[in-house]
């Protein structure tokens, strides 16, 4: 099954896709806030920066290496 | 005999010359009423609301934005994770046609008349002006919407191409007041700024230009900010409010208070009796779902739906719900304030 850049219940990674700590580093709160009116920037799994493009009604994150992945923000 | 009795009082001052003889408040006047105490606040903010009303109606003015070109900018506004001098994760990314196309459709299906295209440059260059050419012939083509933009400093060139396409208002910032502009960005100035509004304004396309507010400035300096921006007798003035980003230099401030920035409304609504007062960034962190609306009921009569340039907003949903419970409406296209 493929791996997307961004943390999902069944593939969490290994960093965090808003600071790019590692997800074990600490709780992450204000991470967790900012995710409610940001996209990630970084690969959960490699760290990479992604390239992220934002429109009125989605964002898309793209990993070099692990693949892109869309998210409707509003239905 | 209190300030008040005297007629000296602000919000007196300010009910008789803006609400009655639409004349802007000055400078001065701005900052004092940028001073009021938090138990005068409900106060202005009504009485904002009855200049936005009186002179713009009950109305509201919807847009979507997006970015066509993301990142990678050489100017160093301080407030921008776009910036390529900072070490903002944001990474420069383009967008397609057929995106920008949908983005439109996306816009225009929340009722919105206006479509703003942005793009973080110095200026648009050769393949950026390709691009524009070729995006807002297929919006044109394809969604009825009113089609703004958004590219930095133009050349005379540049602003008689933009409307030749047909984009009818353009968005370019004083960011800052002059006084203050050299502490928010080095690589241009406030000088080169103005003169592409100016130019904006005189090809006969709608000038957007507003600001930032809570970047550290003075008082003293956000009240020039909104008497300059009266000066230049905009079409629209969108207002921001800070929203720190991480790895900008203004990323260590704190968001400002709301108490402060619903004054600022109510300020620059008075500065700005008949000009188009629309929330632009920041209010979700700003403001939230309470502020957001006494903003709307302070001054406010425009607002972005949907995803800001590189952060997420509210569900347009929402937006649309508070406008439908305030009961103002959505502004059609061609209608005019």
């Amino acid at each position: 099954m493929a791996v997307e850049p961004v943390a999902s219940p069944s593939s969490p990674g290994t960093w965090c896709g808003q600071c790019g700590e590692a997800a074990d580093s600490g709780a992450h709160i204000r991470c967790a806030l900012r995710a409610e009116l940001e996209p990630p920037r970084w690969c959960v799994h490699c760290r990479r920066r992604m390239t992220v493009q934002v429109t009125p009604g989605a964002w898309t994150a793209t990993c070099v290496r692990h693949g892109s992945v869309e998210q409707a923000t509003w239905s | 005999m209190t300030a008040q009795a005297t007629g000296t009082d602000i919000l007196d001052v300010a009910r008789e010359q803006v609400l009655e003889h639409g004349v802007p408040l000055r400078q001065e006047q701005v900052l004092s009423v940028l001073r009021t105490d938090d138990d005068r606040l409900p106060d202005l903010l009504a009485l904002a609301h009855e200049v936005r009303m009186r002179y713009q109606g009950p109305a509201v003015e919807v847009e979507g934005i997006v970015s066509l070109k993301t990142g990678g900018c050489p100017e160093d506004c301080h407030f921008c994770s776009q910036s390529g001098q900072f070490t903002s994760p944001v990474r420069s990314v383009w967008l397609n046609i057929p995106e920008l196309v949908r983005a439109a459709q996306q816009t225009a299906a929340t009722g919105a008349s206006e479509f703003c295209i942005v793009a973080a440059v110095r200026g648009p260059d050769d393949r950026l002006m390709r691009q524009m050419r070729e995006g807002v012939a297929a919006i044109r083509a394809a969604v009825d919407i009113n089609v703004a933009a958004s590219l930095g400093m133009l050349t005379h060139d540049q602003v008689d191409a933009l409307v030749s396409m047909g984009v009818h208002r353009y968005n370019h910032n004083l960011e800052a007041g002059r006084s203050y502009f050299p502490q928010v960005v080095t690589t241009h100035t406030f000088e080169e700024r103005w003169e592409t509004c100016v130019m904006v304004k005189d090809s006969g396309m709608e000038l957007c230009c507003g600001g930032l507010v809570g970047m550290g400035e003075s008082l003293e300096q956000r009240a020039e900010l909104a008497a300059q921006l009266g000066e230049l007798e905009p079409h629209e003035v969108p207002l921001n409010f800070l929203n720190p980003r991480p790895g900008t230099p203004f990323g260590h401030l704190e968001p400002m208070e709301t108490a402060d920035a619903l004054r600022a409304i109510a300020a620059f609504r008075l500065a700005l009796p008949r000009t188009i007062l629309r929330y632009a960034g920041g209010r979700e962190l700003t403001l939230g779902d309470l502020g957001t609306r006494d903003g709307l009921l302070g001054g406010i009569n425009a607002v972005i739906v949907g995803n800001y340039l590189t952060t997420l907003g509210r569900d347009p949903r929402a937006d649309l719900a508070l406008l439908d419970e305030l009961e103002m409406p959505i502004k059609a296209l061609n209608e005019t304030f």
